[in-house]
């Protein structure tokens, strides 16, 4: 049984009470994903797995055997970092940075969701193409705590990176 | 967390044996809520029947409903295309639900199952509740209500049904599959969560080691024409004060048929069959809706912390039937 991490594999935990998380931050030493709450209320630990965003708090890393899981430390690449950790940087998306990580892999995970045509609660037409207003930016994200209140500086770099590169 | 063991089940037979082995197994669908009372020790089962790789199948069915498999993730489900565009309420309601990433992993038979919200079952450390602990008594009765019910509790218990998407699946006459080890059988969805009496322990009418596989949608011919409002304490990502789930058919100014229920209220999702009767044949009006409403709420009875509740779901009732006629009722 193994799970891939980043695109490595990793052995999956003998107890099956470990969550994702810890198997993340406790066991393999990354220690980017955070614990908020660990029962699902603030977000700090989304992870993409197959590319859909989930709380790794809440998932028991034996559900997970053989899928591929990305975590913040496995957006930048060869040093470069991802553009929307870059676009985090030139808007201010953070203050303790905190919920940082949890807000990016979310905010892939999102553009993913619209591009396939997922409505979201605030979409007046379920049938339309989804067009990521600021308000549909506001609720998709809704699952992503902020602490400091950086959420105009986050809505900000996720806005330009959806404009700019996931366009 | 209790240690418990792991087993994924390949088909629905080999998880009803898992889970009928002995001991005090449970079925595991996404986890969402099952882990989080594990780790809490309000749930505390020695083994989990991961049925989350089951059948995560839609189906158009011969009669013109929707088969979905209680695998399908409830992002799956709210955004299928034949959902949204045949039963809005059922996407608008799972989207009101929950965040982007607790819908990625909750799965159909999950989100059926949840249990309440109440804080007082949550809380081992202290509190006494008649639904984790058979006897103990209710400490939300005399506590703080302000999120508990208003229709058809109990001097046991007062918790409420949390699912967004139940008040949807009740208001359009769904049927649940069930696998058990006596065989395969149907319940209505309406008949499947209890009301709590003595026994608040029992959430639904299910036995210990019934397996939902599917749910199904019968074809509704102004399905189309329905929606769902939550009210709640923050625009996104809490739990209902009061919801209402309705399908709207209006002729020539008149109330031809309507499909009604409610969530927050109760201990199950609250099918609103007294104000659906007051409104088939009415006319299309703020008048009607309001009637039907006090039809409906005229059992409520409030705790200390939740009068709100009663005229919040009248206002609501009226405000989404309002906005469902349309141009062809008369606003009032
Ligand atoms: C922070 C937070 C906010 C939330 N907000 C909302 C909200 O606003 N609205 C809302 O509706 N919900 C909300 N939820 C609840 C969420 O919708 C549920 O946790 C989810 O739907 C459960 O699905 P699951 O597959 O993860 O279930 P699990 O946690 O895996 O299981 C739940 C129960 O169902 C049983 N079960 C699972 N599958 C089957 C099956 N096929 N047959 C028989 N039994 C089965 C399990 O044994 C368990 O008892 C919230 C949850 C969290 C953590
Ligand atoms: S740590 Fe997972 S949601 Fe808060
Ligand atoms: S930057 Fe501090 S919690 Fe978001």
């Amino acid at each position: 049984m193994s799970i891939i991490i980043n695109g490595s594999p990793a052995a999956l935990p003998a107890d099956p009470r470990t969550s994702l998380l810890d198997l993340l931050r406790d066991t393999l030493s990354l220690p980017g994903t955070k614990k908020g709450c660990n029962q699902g209320a603030c977000g700090a630990c989304t992870v993409l797995v197959d590319g859909d965003r989930i709380l790794s708090c809440l998932a028991l890393a034996v559900q997970y055997d053989g899928r591929h899981v990305t975590t913040i430390e496995g957006l930048a690449e060869d040093g470069a970092l991802h553009p929307l950790q870059q676009a985090f940087v030139v808007h201010d998306g953070f203050q303790c940075g905190y919920c940082t990580p949890g807000q990016i892999c979310s905010a892939i995970g999102m553009a993913a969701e619209a591009k396939r045509g997922i409505p979201s609660h605030v979409s007046e037409d379920l049938s339309a193409d989804v067009v990521l207003t600021r308000a549909e930016l506001q609720e998709r994200m809704s699952g992503n705590l902020c602490r400091c209140g950086a959420h105009n500086g986050i809505i900000d770099a996720i806005s330009e990176y959806n404009t700019e590169v996931a366009a | 967390m209790n240690p418990f063991r792991y087993a994924r089940a390949d088909d629905a037979a080999d998880a009803v044996a898992l889970v009928t082995a002995g001991g005090t197994a449970a079925f595991l669908g996404g986890g969402t809520n099952l882990v989080d009372l594990m780790r809490e020790t309000v749930a505390r089962p020695d083994s989990l029947v991961d049925v989350s790789g089951l059948s995560d199948e839609i189906t158009e069915t011969d009669t013109g409903g929707l088969l979905i498999g209680a695998a399908v993730r409830n992002t799956a489900l709210a955004g299928h295309l034949a959902v949204r565009t045949r039963y809005p309420l059922l996407s608008r309601a799972i989207l009101g639900g929950a965040s982007a990433q607790i819908r990625n992993m909750a799965t159909v038979g999950g989100n059926i199952l949840q249990r309440t919200r109440c804080t007082y079952f949550y809380d081992t450390a202290g509190s006494r509740c008649n639904k984790r602990d058979p006897g103990a008594g209710c400490d939300a009765i005399d506590g703080f209500n302000r999120i508990h019910a208003i229709l058809d509790a109990s001097p046991e218990c007062v918790a409420t049904n949390p699912s967004d998407m139940c008040v949807a699946l009740a208001a359009l006459d769904a049927t649940v599959h069930i696998r058990s080890l006596g065989g395969a059988r149907t319940i209505a969805f309406t008949d499947l969560h209890r009301t709590p009496g003595e026994t608040p322990e029992y959430d639904t009418v299910l036995e210990p080691g019934d397996l939902i596989v599917a749910v199904e949608l019968p074809a509704l011919p102004f399905s189309a024409q329905s929606t769902y409002r939550k009210v709640r304490d923050r625009a996104s990502y809490a739990f209902a004060l009061v919801s209402v789930a309705a399908a709207l058919d209006v002729q020539d100014g008149r109330v031809r048929d309507v499909r009604l229920a409610l969530g927050g209220v109760a201990h199950r999702p609250w099918r609103a069959w007294k104000a659906e009767a007051a409104l088939r044949g009415a006319p299309a009006t703020a008048q009607s809706y309001r009637d039907a409403a006090d039809a409906e709420l005229a059992d409520a009875r409030p705790l200390s912390d939740n009068g709100f509740k009663i005229e919040l779901a009248r206002r609501t009732i009226v405000a989404v039937l309002t906005e469902l006629a349309g141009p062809d009722g008369e606003a009032a």
